[in-house]
C-alpha cells in the first residue's frame, strides 16, 4: 500500500505551464493530468500523451457504413424486388453502381461521423449527468492546472519545480491510498 | 508558440485577457435581455404562429391549399426548401472548410454559423415533410421493412438520395456543433451562480473538464469531422440539384447544376451569416471579436461565390443557344423575356451585379452597406430558385398545358412562418448558448490579439 499526495499546480499562462511540464518530466515525475481552458498546442509530447487513434476508428466505421449501404441496396433493389424502370432493369449490382454512389457516400459519412463522435464521448466519458472532471472550476476560465499524485520524496521535488517556474498556487489536496496491484 | 505575421490584422481587438473573453461571452447568458431582443422575439414568434396556422391548415385539407397546379406542380414549397438548405451550407463551410485551411477568422463566427445551419435545415425539413401531402406517411421515405408487399424505395431516384443526404447532413451538423459546444458549456457551468442554471449547464456540458487527453481527442475529432463534412456539404447541394438535373425538363437538364447550386448555396449562406452577425455583434457588444476584418473576409467570399453564380448564369444561356435544342433555348428565352421576366431580372440584379460592388474596399468594410446587401443577396437567391422552377414549369413541351402561377395566402404563410421559426430559434440560442466558440478563441489570443501583436512587434524591434 502506498500513500500519495495530491498536488494542484495552478498557472495563469500556458508558457510557464509548458516549461514546468517539461521540467517535471525531465526529473522523472509522472504528470497525472493537465487541465487547460483551451487546447494548448504542442503540449501532448511534453506531458507524454500518445497520439489518439480515434481517426482509425472513424475509418473503420466509414468502411462499415459503406458495406451496410451496399448490402442494403443490393438486397432491396437487386435481390428482393428488382424493378424495371424505364426499360432499365436491375439485373445486377455492377451495372447499377452509378445510381448507388450518392447513398453509398452518404452512408459512409453518416457512420464514420456518428461512430467516431460516439466513441469520443464514451472514451472521454462525456455523458449527460457525468460529474465535472476538472478539480478546480477556474480551469475552464483562465487558469491552467498541473495535477500530480506523488509520494513524499517526489512531492518535494515537484513543489520546487512548480514554484520555480512561476506557479501562482501550489495546493495540497490531501492524500490518496493506492492499493497495490497483484 | 505559433507566431503570426505582423502584416495580418488582429482578429481580437483591444487588450483582452482570457478572463475578458470569458466575461464577454457569458454576458448575454447571465444578463437580462434588452428591449430590442423582446421586440425582435415577439415579431418572430408572431410570424412563426402564422406559419403554424397555415401548416395545420395544409395538413388538414391537403396541398390543394397551395398555389401549385396541374402544370406547375413544384412551386414555392421546393423553392423554399432549396433556399433554406442553401443558407445552411455556409455554416458547415465556415466550420469545416475553413478549419481544414486553418483560417483563424472562422473562430469568431463558426458557432453561430453552425447554429444557423441547423435552424435553416429544420426550416427546410418542414417543406420536405409537408410536400408529400400526407406527412403522417413520411416514414415510407425510409427503407423500412413493411406490410405493403416487398415495397422498397427506389434507390435510383435523386429524391431518395436527397432523403439520405439531408438526414445525414442535419444529424452530422448537429453532432459537430454539439461537440464544439461541450467545452463552452463547461465554462458556463463553472461560472454561473444561479443553482438552476448551474444544473442545466452541468447537464449540457456532459462533465467536461478540459483534461489534456480530452483536448487531444477533441482536436482530432474536430479535424476528422471537418474532413467528413467538407465533401458532405458539397454532396448535399449537388444532390439537391440532381432533383432537377436528372429530369427531362428543358432548363433543368443541365450538367452545370451541381457546381452552380453549391456556389449559390455558399453565396446565400454567407449573406445570411452576415445578416445575423451584424445584429449579434451590435446587440451583445462583441465588436472586439467580430471585427470589420471578419466582415471584409466574408464579403470577399461573397464576391467569389457571387461571381461563380454569375458565370454559371451566363454559361447556361450560352450552352442553351449552342446546344441547338429548340426547347432548351425557349426555356431560357422564356425566363428572361416571358411573363415572369421581372423575377429573372430581379435575380440577375441581386446576384450578379450587386455583389460586384464589394470590389470597392470602402463598401465591403461598411457595416450598414454590408447589412443591406446581405439581405439583397438572399432575396436574389430566393428568386434564383423561383426562376428555375416556376417559369420553367409554366411553359413546358405541350403548349396546351401552359399555365400560370400565383401563390396562395397559405404558401406565403408557411414561408413567413419558417422565417419566424428561424429567427425565434436563433434569438433563443443567442441568449442561452455561447455565441462564440470561446475556448477556440482563447487559443488564438496570443497570436492574433491586438495587444499581443503590438508586444511582439516591439519585441522584434528592440
Amino acid at each position: 500500500m502506498a500513500t500519495k499526495q495530491i498536488i494542484h499546480g495552478i498557472y495563469s499562462d500556458e508558457v510557464p505551464l509548458l516549461e514546468a511540464c517539461s521540467k517535471l518530466r525531465a526529473s522523472g515525475i509522472r504528470i497525472k493530468d493537465v487541465f487547460t481552458p483551451f487546447p494548448v498546442h504542442g503540449i501532448d509530447p511534453i506531458v507524454g500523451v500518445p497520439r489518439t487513434r480515434i481517426a482509425i476508428c472513424a475509418f473503420i466505421y466509414g468502411i462499415t457504413g459503406l458495406s451496410l449501404a451496399t448490402l442494403m441496396m443490393w438486397y432491396m433493389m437487386i435481390h428482393d424486388w428488382p424493378n424495371d424502370i424505364g426499360g432499365k432493369p436491375n439485373w445486377n449490382y455492377y451495372s447499377n453502381i452509378p445510381a448507388f454512389i450518392p447513398i453509398s457516400f452518404e452512408s459512409t459519412v453518416f457512420c464514420a461521423a456518428h461512430g467516431m463522435s460516439l466513441t469520443y464521448l464514451l472514451r472521454c466519458w462525456l455523458v449527460p449527468g457525468a460529474k465535472a472532471k476538472n478539480p478546480d472550476p477556474r480551469t475552464t476560465d483562465d487558469k491552467f492546472m498541473i495535477y500530480l499524485e506523488l509520494n513524499d520524496e517526489q512531492s518535494k521535488k515537484a513543489d520546487e519545480i512548480l514554484r520555480a517556474t512561476g506557479a501562482e498556487e501550489v495546493n495540497y489536496k490531501g492524500t490518496i491510498t493506492i492499493e497495490p496491484k497483484y | 508558440m505559433h507566431a503570426e505575421s505582423q502584416i495580418r490584422e488582429p482578429l481580437i481587438l483591444g487588450n483582452k485577457t482570457y478572463r475578458n473573453i470569458t466575461d464577454d461571452i457569458i454576458a448575454p447568458i447571465e444578463g437580462k435581455a434588452n428591449r430590442l431582443w423582446y421586440i425582435l422575439f415577439t415579431i418572430s414568434v408572431l410570424g412563426f404562429m402564422w406559419g403554424i396556422g397555415c401548416l395545420s391548415y395544409t395538413i388538414g385539407v391537403g396541398i390543394g391549399a397551395w398555389g401549385s397546379n396541374n402544370g406547375v406542380d413544384w412551386a414555392w414549397d421546393i423553392t423554399n426548401f432549396v433556399w433554406w438548405i442553401g443558407i445552411g451550407h455556409a455554416g458547415t463551410l465556415i466550420s469545416a472548410v475553413l478549419l481544414l485551411f486553418r483560417q483563424k477568422w472562422r473562430m469568431a463566427i463558426n458557432r453561430s454559423a453552425e447554429a444557423m445551419t441547423i435552424f435553416a435545415v429544420l426550416c427546410a425539413a418542414i417543406f420536405v415533410t409537408l410536400h408529400t401531402g400526407r406527412p403522417w406517411l413520411d416514414y415510407m421515405l425510409f427503407p423500412l421493412p413493411n406490410q405493403f408487399g416487398s415495397l422498397w424505395p427506389n434507390f435510383n431516384s435523386p429524391l431518395l438520395w436527397d432523403v439520405f443526404a439531408v438526414s445525414t447532413y442535419a444529424t452530422v451538423s448537429i453532432v459537430f456543433w454539439y461537440i464544439g459546444l461541450i467545452p463552452d458549456f463547461a465554462m458556463i457551468r463553472d461560472r454561473v451562480v444561479k443553482p438552476r442554471m448551474k444544473k442545466a449547464y452541468a447537464l449540457l456540458s456532459f462533465g467536461w473538464g478540459g483534461s489534456v487527453r480530452h483536448w487531444s481527442r477533441f482536436e482530432e475529432v474536430s479535424l476528422v469531422l471537418a474532413g467528413l463534412s467538407t465533401p458532405l456539404v458539397f454532396s448535399v447541394h449537388s444532390i439537391v440539384s440532381f432533383d432537377f438535373a436528372t429530369s427531362v425538363v428543358p432548363g433543368w437538364h443541365t450538367t452545370i447544376f451541381p457546381p452552380y447550386f453549391v456556389s449559390g448555396a455558399v453565396f446565400s449562406g454567407f449573406a445570411m451569416v452576415l445578416t445575423l452577425m451584424i445584429i449579434v455583434r451590435k446587440v451583445y457588444k462583441l465588436e472586439a471579436y467580430l471585427t470589420i476584418k471578419h466582415i471584409e473576409y466574408m464579403n470577399i467570399v461573397i464576391i467569389v461565390t457571387g461571381s461563380i453564380v454569375g458565370v454559371a448564369y451566363l454559361t447556361e444561356l450560352f450552352v442553351a443557344w449552342y446546344s441547338g435544342v429548340e426547347w432548351e433555348q425557349y426555356a431560357f428565352l422564356n425566363r428572361a423575356t416571358g411573363p415572369m421576366a421581372w423575377a429573372y431580372w430581379c435575380m440577375m440584379t441581386c446576384n450578379v451585379i450587386s455583389p460586384q460592388l464589394f470590389w470597392f474596399k470602402k463598401l465591403r468594410t461598411s457595416i450598414p452597406f454590408t447589412f443591406v446587401l446581405s439581405i439583397v443577396v438572399n432575396i436574389g437567391m430566393w428568386f434564383e430558385r423561383f426562376v428555375i422552377i416556376v417559369p420553367t414549369l409554366c411553359r413546358t413541351y405541350l403548349p396546351s398545358t401552359w399555365n400560370s402561377y400565383t401563390p396562395t395566402f397559405i404558401d406565403v404563410g408557411i414561408f413567413v412562418g419558417t422565417i419566424g421559426m428561424f429567427f425565434t430559434l436563433f434569438l433563443l440560442y443567442s441568449r442561452t448558448f455561447p455565441v462564440i466558440a470561446q475556448a477556440e478563441l482563447k487559443s488564438i489570443l496570443k497570436s492574433s490579439g491586438e495587444e499581443h501583436k503590438k508586444l511582439a512587434a516591439n519585441h522584434a524591434h528592440h
